[in-house]
């Protein structure tokens, strides 16, 4: 173990991370306003938030790094304006993920909303609450369980990407080199030790996460009388 | 005059698409049901008064227009109080929560409280309460806000005559003490003598009575005794005679026929039993 190079679970994590609380910021109004719509628009806007649930990591990954170049405008204003390079950097694999990501917080948080009490939000609305008021003291409260899983799910899901992350960033070692493109480094050099013991770790982890998540909805349930 | 509502809606019906056309004017402090059967608009023309949902037409109260051909006032502005049937209590918040959540007032949330003898539940969560505790937190909350009009959705029909008729007194309580103008859906017509002081009854959308309860509800004509009305289920016959029984409410009762009227009645039929030769009397 002592020659180990925790570098990229490091990395991944701080992807994972930045990725999560990115999403959570700019995902939570878009699952709050998907859930309260009638706007004909809906189902559209819901196929496009979905897309990357379906597309292949390789597609996602081509079009994003086809956007991130410089001869793209998106890549050029990130380039001229911020001074970023998008391609093979980690401000892109960011980027790349909160993209990629995406669905996976949106989903459960809408799901979460969209089973609340109408008449529990309407309640708030004629004590005179406004819609943000509303989303932060009623309807964020009563959907914990929802908010908790869209949170690990988006994270486990950033540490367990692959093909995206390798086709936007590369394997540059301390920048875009995760875990998983290490992993996969490591069988094409056919160092199985390594391998095992990276791939052991990333499934340990993977389970603590899930069992943690479903222990929580399960204790939450009971508090609030569901269970 | 306190209210003025002149308002219609297309409804799209499970049987059928109807339009709620709806002209009323509800004096300042009156309680008034509004009773009908299920499908004829009733929770409707409340939600459109709440601004939960849109109609065209006009909505003035007290000199403020909720609803006219250019505005629709948002529900946060309106200043109402809306009890749900379902309760609707924030789930994530202890009873005395519930209520400072709509205003940060302590007094009145603690007098609300011991109005309705909910003080020894403060800090409880709404999921660990009955039905009919629920139903009281729903009420004061309802009042915190000190609103001028309240409307009331079935608020007690989830509940046990019991815990209703308790349930009445409470709102009898407020409705007095805060003088508000009230409007309750109901489909009892026991709660709506006990408490509404006029009563309209809709029909596919359209007010097709519009009176005192008693007026509306005590179905005597002339020198009638007692009126009441039933389903009739079944009529047999007993040598030269029929007898007919009729569901009254919980009650069966037997009436006795003669041929001729027994040919003029069907099994299935909502009839009124009534007398006239003698004095009822109650044990």
């Amino acid at each position: 173990m002592m020659g180990l190079d925790f570098e990229p679970f490091l990395l991944s994590f701080k992807l994972a991370g930045l990725t999560t609380l990115i999403l959570f910021i700019f995902a939570m109004p878009v699952a709050w306003w998907l859930s309260q719509t009638r706007c004909r628009c809906k189902p559209f806007i819901e196929a496009v938030v979905s897309l990357p649930i379906v597309l292949p990591p390789s597609v996602l990954g081509f079009y994003i790094l086809f956007a991130f170049s410089y001869n793209s405008p998106v890549g050029a204003f990130f380039e001229d304006v911020f001074g970023i390079k998008l391609v093979f950097s980690f401000s892109g694999l960011v980027v790349a993920s909160c993209l990629y990501s995406f669905p996976f917080m949106v989903q459960p948080l809408q799901g979460g909303f969209t089973s609340l009490d109408k008449n529990m939000l309407e309640a708030s609305y004629v004590a005179g609450k406004s819609k943000l008021q509303t989303l932060l003291y009623v309807a964020l409260p009563n959907v914990k369980p929802a908010l908790l899983s869209a949170i690990i799910i988006t994270f486990a899901h950033t540490v367990g990407e692959f093909g995206v992350v390798l086709m936007v960033g590369g394997s540059i070692p301390g920048e875009t080199k995760v875990a998983s493109v290490a992993i996969y480094e490591m069988v094409e050099i056919m160092d199985y030790s390594q391998a095992h013991i990276y791939s052991a770790l990333m499934l340990l982890l993977s389970f603590v996460v899930l069992l943690a998540v479903y222990s929580f909805n399960i204790k939450h349930n009971k508090r609030i009388g569901l269970g | 005059m306190m209210m003025k509502i002149d308002i219609s809606k297309k409804l799209y019906g499970i049987s059928q698409d109807m339009s709620l056309d709806v002209k009323l004017e509800i004096k300042e402090g009156e309680f008034l049901a509004i009773s009908g059967e299920s499908g004829s608009g009733k929770t409707t023309l409340l939600r459109i008064l709440a601004g939960l949902e849109d109609a065209q037409g006009e909505i003035i109260v007290s000199e403020k227009i909720y609803l006219d051909a250019h505005n629709s006032l948002a529900t946060q502005a309106r200043g109402i109080g809306f009890v749900f049937q379902d309760y609707a209590l924030f789930a994530n918040m202890s009873v005395e929560q519930n209520l400072l959540f709509v205003k940060k007032d302590k007094n009145l949330a603690a007098h609300l409280l011991s109005l309705t003898g909910l003080n020894t539940l403060a800090k409880r969560l709404p999921h660990s309460l009955s039905g009919g505790q629920k139903q009281r937190v729903a009420l004061c909350r309802a009042f915190m806000s000190k609103p001028k009009l309240l409307l009331m959705d079935e608020p007690l029909s989830a509940l046990d005559p019991k815990m209703r008729s308790q349930l009445q007194e409470d709102i009898l309580k407020l409705h007095n003490e805060f003088a508000t103008t009230t409007l309750m859906v109901s489909h009892d017509p026991s709660e709506i003598y006990k408490l509404a002081s006029r009563m309209i009854v809709l029909e596919d959308g359209k007010i097709i009575n519009d009176g005192t309860p008693k007026e509306i509800l005590l179905k005597t004509q002339g020198s009638q005794k007692f009126s009441l009305r039933g389903e009739l289920l079944e009529i047999k016959k007993a040598d030269i005679i029929y007898i007919a029984v009729v569901a009254i409410g919980q009650q069966i009762v037997e009436v006795v026929l003669d041929a001729k009227e027994a040919k003029q009645f069907q099994v299935g039929q909502i009839v009124q039993v009534s007398t006239k030769a003698f004095a009822p009397s109650l044990s």
